[in-house]
Formats: C-alpha cells, sequence, structure tokens
C-alpha cells in the first residue's frame, strides 16, 4: 500500500477530526484491536485531538502530535503504525514467517502461505484460528519484533491446507515509505 | 510471545516496550541484516550498544541463525547482501555528487522599469523546504514571496522586489533554514525585459 508513496506529492491535505468521528474511531479500536481502554488512554489520551491526513488512493492516516499512529484504506480495518506496534506487540494477532520469506517481505511481496507452515513459521492453533480479512502483525523467525503488518487473505486453517499462494497480503512494512514518514 | 501477556491482563494501562532503532538504517538492530547498509550499522552498534552487538553478531548467534537453512543458500544469501551493499553505496555516492554539482540560480527579472522580482531556482537540491524559505524570504524582506512553478515546470521561490544581493548574504551565512548550500553553487544572474 505504501510503494512509491511520497509524502510531497500523495498527501492531500490534513484536517482536525470531528469529536462525534474521534469517538467512533475509538470504538472502533477498542473493538478491532485487543487492547483495554486504559492502555488506549496512554496511546491517544482522550484530551489530544487528532488529525486525519488524506493520502492518495483513499489511504487515510491519522496523527497525533504530527506522528502518525493508524491508519485506513476507505473503510476497511484500522492498522497501527508499525512504530505503534513495536511498542504495543500484543495488539494485533500474531502470524510469523521464516526465515527466508523475510528478504521478500522487506521488498514489498505479499507473504505466501508456506512462509507460514515452513518450519520457521508459525500461526495460531485451531482453536485460535483468524478468519480472513483479519489485519495481523507479521513476525519473523528468531526476531523479537514485528516485521510487517497484513491483512489475511485466506483463514489461518485454510493457510494450513491450501499451502500455495497469497496468504497475508502486506500492508506495510519495515523500510517502507510510511516507516520513513517519521513526522506529517 | 503469549505467555507474558496473560500475566499483565490488570486494569493498569500496559507500558509501551521501548524499541531501540538503528541510528542509521533506522530499523530494529535486529533487521539490521536486510538492510543495505550492514557494516555500517554494525559499526554504530558496536560503539553504542556493544551488549546487542554481541548478541547479534558473536559467533554462536551467527550459528543458531543458520538453523534452518542450508550452507549453500547462505553463501548465495550473503554475496546477494553483499552486491545490495556495494549498489546502495554507490547510489548514495551519485546522489552526494548530484548534490554537490547543483547550483542554486538567484535571478533579478525586469518586471517594469525600476520593478524587479528575485527568482531562486534550486534550493530544493540541497534538502532545503521551499515553502518555509518562501516564508523567512517573506519575512525578512518584508515584502510577497512564492513558491511557484517556472516555465520549466520546476519548482523556484519568487521574491518581490531587488533582492539578490541579501539572498545570496542570506545563503551565505546560512540564516534559517538556509543550511548546507556551499557558495561557490551559487550564482547570481540578471535577466531583462525582452523588448517588444
Amino acid at each position: 500500500m505504501f510503494k512509491k508513496f511520497q509524502p510531497s506529492t500523495d498527501i492531500s491535505g490534513q484536517t482536525a477530526v470531528k469529536s462525534s468521528v474521534q469517538r467512533s474511531l475509538r470504538a472502533g479500536l477498542l473493538s478491532q484491536w485487543k487492547i483495554d481502554p486504559d492502555t488506549l488512554e496512554s496511546i491517544w489520551p482522550k484530551k489530544e485531538n487528532i488529525t486525519l491526513v488524506k493520502c492518495r488512493d483513499h489511504i487515510s492516516i491519522y496523527a497525533l502530535n504530527g506522528e502518525p499512529l493508524f491508519f485506513q484504506h476507505f473503510d476497511g480495518p484500522l492498522y497501527p503504525t508499525l512504530r505503534l506496534l513495536h511498542k504495543y506487540p500484543f495488539i494485533l494477532p500474531v502470524v510469523r514467517v521464516d526465515r527466508g520469506a523475510i528478504r521478500f517481505l522487506l521488498a514489498g511481496a505479499h507473504m505466501m502461505c508456506p512462509g507460514f507452515t515452513s518450519k520457521g513459521g508459525w500461526l495460531p492453533p485451531p482453536e485460535e484460528a483468524l478468519p480472513a480479512g483479519v489485519a495481523v502483525a507479521i513476525h519473523a523467525e528468531g526476531k523479537e519484533h514485528a516485521i510487517g503488518i497484513g491483512i489475511t487473505k485466506l483463514s489461518t486453517e485454510d493457510i494450513k491446507k491450501v499451502n500455495k499462494g497469497v496468504g497475508v497480503e502486506v500492508v506495510t512494512h519495515l523500510g517502507d515509505d510510511l516507516w520513513a514518514l517519521q513526522k506529517v | 510471545m503469549s505467555a507474558e501477556q496473560a500475566t499483565t491482563a490488570a486494569p493498569q494501562p500496559k507500558p509501551p516496550v521501548q524499541v531501540l532503532y538503528c541510528e542509521v538504517c533506522t530499523f530494529p538492530p535486529e533487521y539490521c541484516e536486510f538492510g543495505s547498509r550492514l557494516s555500517k550499522c554494525k559499526e554504530w552498534l558496536k560503539s553504542e550498544h556493544p551488549d546487542l552487538y554481541d548478541r547479534y553478531y558473536s559467533e554462536e548467534a551467527l550459528q543458531s541463525k543458520l538453523g534452518t537453512m542450508s550452507l549453500e543458500q547462505q553463501t548465495k544469501l550473503e554475496q546477494e547482501a553483499a552486491k545490495k551493499e556495494a549498489k546502495a553505496e554507490a547510489k548514495a555516492d551519485a546522489k552526494m555528487k548530484k548534490k554537490m554539482s547543483s547550483q542554486v540560480q538567484i535571478k533579478r527579472i525586469q518586471r517594469q522599469k525600476n520593478k524587479y522580482v528575485t527568482a531562486i531556482h534550486g534550493l530544493e537540491a540541497f534538502d532545503i523546504d521551499l515553502k518555509k524559505a518562501a516564508k523567512l524570504f517573506a519575512q525578512t524582506f518584508a515584502t510577497g514571496a512564492s513558491v511557484t512553478k517556472n516555465a520549466q515546470g520546476l519548482d523556484e521561490i519568487v521574491v518581490q522586489g531587488d533582492v539578490s544581493d541579501e539572498v545570496f548574504d542570506m545563503i551565505r551565512e546560512e540564516k534559517g533554514v538556509l543550511k548546507g548550500v556551499p557558495e561557490s553553487n551559487v550564482e547570481l544572474i540578471e535577466e531583462k525585459k525582452k523588448k517588444s
């Protein structure tokens, strides 16, 4: 999503967000992320007003004091930025890819099923299976921090079954243009 | 990673994890090996955080990383990494060279018999924010200054009035945002209005 994203040309404007919209955003975050209200309060204090940064292709980034916190595509799920995810790694369910996939992930490729099912990869067990279309944190074999954020294209059970083709679409990854955008 | 989640389910806000980022490539240091400036990252980590350096680049760490990969794959990967690094370096060099050779032009353009505007072109090559620079000019000279596209479609700053000498001095003294422009790269040009 953030391939060839140039802040100077691809950001069309910044606006303050209405408080009613902020309330619904807050509710959305609480329902979509594994986060309790107090932690959200420390990320985004109630008093602080968030700004909406509109970008090309219907991407909206929400920033607090110029620091991007989370973003959204159309009305899709809310994704935290990778820096926020590093600070609060528990807010998204985790999947892990093997070492061989890291190189491709950092080049912006989508993650294929075998990367999750091989020895170095990890998927939630059947009782915690994730459906398709869920935001996930992508971790890498032998690494502590998340390497990217993606959205599942198949449910995790299907990934194990099919074991072919794209399993998780990468939304943002280490070193992409959103990563480079530290301040807006 | 799920073990510590269960223990900290208290209603208190969870403190953020402090993540160290490499100052060279901005990645967390464990991912430096996939960046394009590995050797510089290594140097930085060694001098700033020797304990972490030992953790990521000691012999055992390298050995355990080999775990799931065959030797053949590993050597191939290393070669590619070296290649990538060389490429990135060449790119950075070329960029630097281009920067050093690019010119900043201060042009005095005659509008009326005794009315001039000053156009400053080429500042963006030195990573100067044109909008901020225009604001600075507007403030110091108390005139209008704006960022406009010139005939070639490139951005330039147009300041009302003849301030070319003053602008030249400002760039030389590195006032405000006007930083990092070598004096030799600045040239003053005069453009007369064509008689028609």
